[in-house]
């Protein structure tokens, strides 16, 4: 083992090989599927114009209801065969996926700063603030999401904003929560009254000294909820709530298939295969980065 | 107890009245409300009718104040569709959507409970990551789908059952399964990160020296106290039967308060959905008020909180 010849040279070799040794095991331990979904999923997003291979949106009734590549009757034209208006689901599936990775991306981080700001501030100022930021977070959890957004859907028009709006309206009450947790737990600490003593402002004190300490909490949130908004935008769209139909997104296509299942099982069955795998590759990554991060979150 | 009951009770009618608050902003937020509660080709003398009836000519205090007396006599405003009055008809739904309530609880905890069970006594085994994956599943599948999947495989391949509208017997089966599933996950994995806690006390440690059979230790002696936090799961449960009404009565054309929830949007008929809406609040909180006073009942550390 350790002998006394061992120079400094070579030690500063042996720690840079554990440190490799280290980096080699969390690379192992990296969940490499869900990373890969993920990855070929903000792709297919950011390139659907050019990846995918024919027009979401274009209608061809001669090519209608065809099966996927693999069933008797499919052809290579149609890899995933196409709808009752014969247009292509793959391409549809590579176009949903921006619609929802737009509406996940934009939900989450307005509702992510508005309830970050929030629960600062409620688990900071305490008190009065406190209860008040409270009571609107638990009248905001009592009441179910969906509900929410049907409301919004009817008095604002369906849309786009209205999906990210009432799932940010959702969102911002469960990262309040949270990080007023971790901000009640920071702020007896000795830095903080140090900070005071310094004469630091309280919002200097809440934004500098304690937000740096709550953002990991944060990142693990932010991506654990990747899927169920991703869940929910295909709720509203399946109900017709959601985004309106000319452009294509995960949900509207299960409804699409919804009438000719007994036919064609592939336009329903293949994009909620699509949300399924996706939502449980966030999950799964989320937890990861719970794990590395922020082991005691796991307790929510 | 009689304090921490008034207590909650007060906190509960306060959510009510944000609730009810939010339903009022936003029917004005976004315009007209007038707009909202004429059909689409109303002309512009019904528009003004119907402005100056429901009083939406007024200032926004008097309007405020007879929306909210109108909730506490139980007066919701009338259906545009129906020609009904909106809570009427949410009342007439509601017990279809009842009927599906104690099928689908059943299928949820008669899977969860032994699963839950089952992985916290086989902590780390094979077991416990096939019930971990059933988690996984049953949090990431959008319930739609598994409506459309169940509908599929029981109706189309293996036409055993019926796939949707309510009959007999076996048209409960499918509409029941899928309501189950958006709590199985849930449930289990509290069953189980309680029963592990219960694993650990002294109690249990006790029975299994003194040489009590492992499976009565664990069904008996430890299930029991571990179903104690899992109440609250009812009142989960509840506010996960109301959403997913919505998108089980939908696939499956169940005339129940979902379906009536989604005709309601579809027909943009904003006095019924307001309507469905307040009073889906009420019953939402007044379960998740029982399970409190329950809860505290049970357990009576609570109270001091």
């Amino acid at each position: 083992m350790a002998s006394d010849r061992v120079d400094t040279s070579v030690q500063v070799l042996e720690v840079s090989g554990e440190r490799q040794e280290r980096l080699r095991y969390e690379l192992k331990r990296l969940p490499w599927i869900p990373v890969v979904i993920i990855f070929l999923m903000v792709f297919a997003a950011i390139f659907a114009p050019l990846i995918a291979p024919h027009s979401p949106t274009k209608q061809s009734l001669r090519d209608k209801l065809q099966p996927p590549a693999w069933q008797e009757e499919g052809s290579a034209k149609h890899l995933l065969g196409t709808d009752i208006l014969g247009r292509d689901i793959l391409s549809r599936l590579i176009y949903g996926a921006r619609v929802s990775l737009i509406v996940a991306f934009t939900a989450l981080l307005a509702g992510g700063a508005i309830g970050g700001v929030l629960g600062l501030l409620s688990g900071y100022a305490g008190g009065k603030t406190d209860t008040f930021i409270m009571r609107a977070v638990d009248a905001t959890l009592a009441f179910p999401t969906i509900l929410f957004a049907l409301l919004l859907a009817v008095t604002m028009g369906q849309g786009l904003q209205t999906v990210v709006l009432a799932v940010t309206l959702i969102l911002w009450a469960r990262f309040a929560r949270v990080t007023r947790g971790e901000v009640l737990g920071l702020k007896d600490n000795d830095f903080v009254a140090l900070a005071h003593v310094h004469g630091c402002s309280g919002t200097r004190i809440m934004f500098v000294h304690i937000m740096p300490n709550v953002f990991n909490s944060f990142m693990v949130m932010l991506t654990l909820h990747v899927g169920l908004v991703i869940l929910t935008e295909a709720s509203l769209s399946f109900l017709g709530a959601g985004i309106p139909p000319p452009t294509p997104s995960w949900g509207q296509m299960v409804a699409d298939g919804r009438a000719k299942v007994a036919t064609a099982w592939w336009i329903s069955i293949i994009p909620g295969v699509a949300i399924t795998m996706v939502v449980i590759a966030f999950n799964v990554f989320g937890d990861w980065l719970r794990d590395r991060l922020d082991p005691k979150l796991r307790q929510l | 107890m009689q304090k921490y009951i008034l207590n909650r009770l007060l906190q509960g009618i306060v959510l009510l009245f944000i609730v009810a608050l939010i339903v009022f902003a936003l029917a004005r937020a976004t315009g007209n409300p007038a707009d909202l509660m004429v059909p689409e080709d109303a002309t512009e003398e019904e528009r003004q009718f119907v402005e100056r009836n429901l009083g939406l000519d007024r200032p926004y205090h008097v309007q405020l104040f007879v929306f909210l007396t109108g909730i506490v006599r139980g007066d919701f405003g009338d259906s545009i569709v129906y020609k009904k009055p909106a809570a009427e008809l949410f009342f007439e739904r509601l017990p279809n959507t009842l009927k599906l309530l104690p099928l689908s609880m059943f299928i949820a905890i008669s899977v969860a409970i032994p699963l839950g069970v089952v992985a916290a006594v086989k902590r780390g085994t094979w077991i416990d990551q096939v019930a971990g994956a059933i988690a996984v599943f049953g949090v990431a599948t959008p319930n739609f789908w598994i409506a459309i999947v169940c509908i599929y495989i029981f109706s189309v391949w293996l036409d055993v059952l019926p796939p949707g509208r309510m009959g007999g017997p076996l048209h409960y089966i499918l509409p029941a399964f899928t309501l189950g599933t958006f709590s199985i996950a849930g449930i289990m994995r509290l069953i189980r990160s309680s029963m592990l806690e219960v694993l650990d006390t002294e109690y249990v440690k006790l029975a299994r020296i003194k040489g009590l059979q492992e499976w009565k230790v664990f069904w008996k002696h430890c299930l029991r106290n571990a179903l104690i936090p899992v109440l609250t799961l009812f009142g989960v449960f509840v506010g996960g039967f109301v959403t997913g009404a919505i998108v089980t009565e939908t696939v499956f054309a169940w005339p129940g308060i979902g379906r009536l929830t989604i005709d309601a949007v579809a027909q943009r008929d904003f006095p019924l959905l307001q309507a469905v809406i307040l009073l889906d609040a009420v019953i939402i909180l007044a379960v998740n008020l029982m399970v409190d006073i329950l809860y505290a009942y049970i357990n009576p550390r609570i109270r001091y909180d």
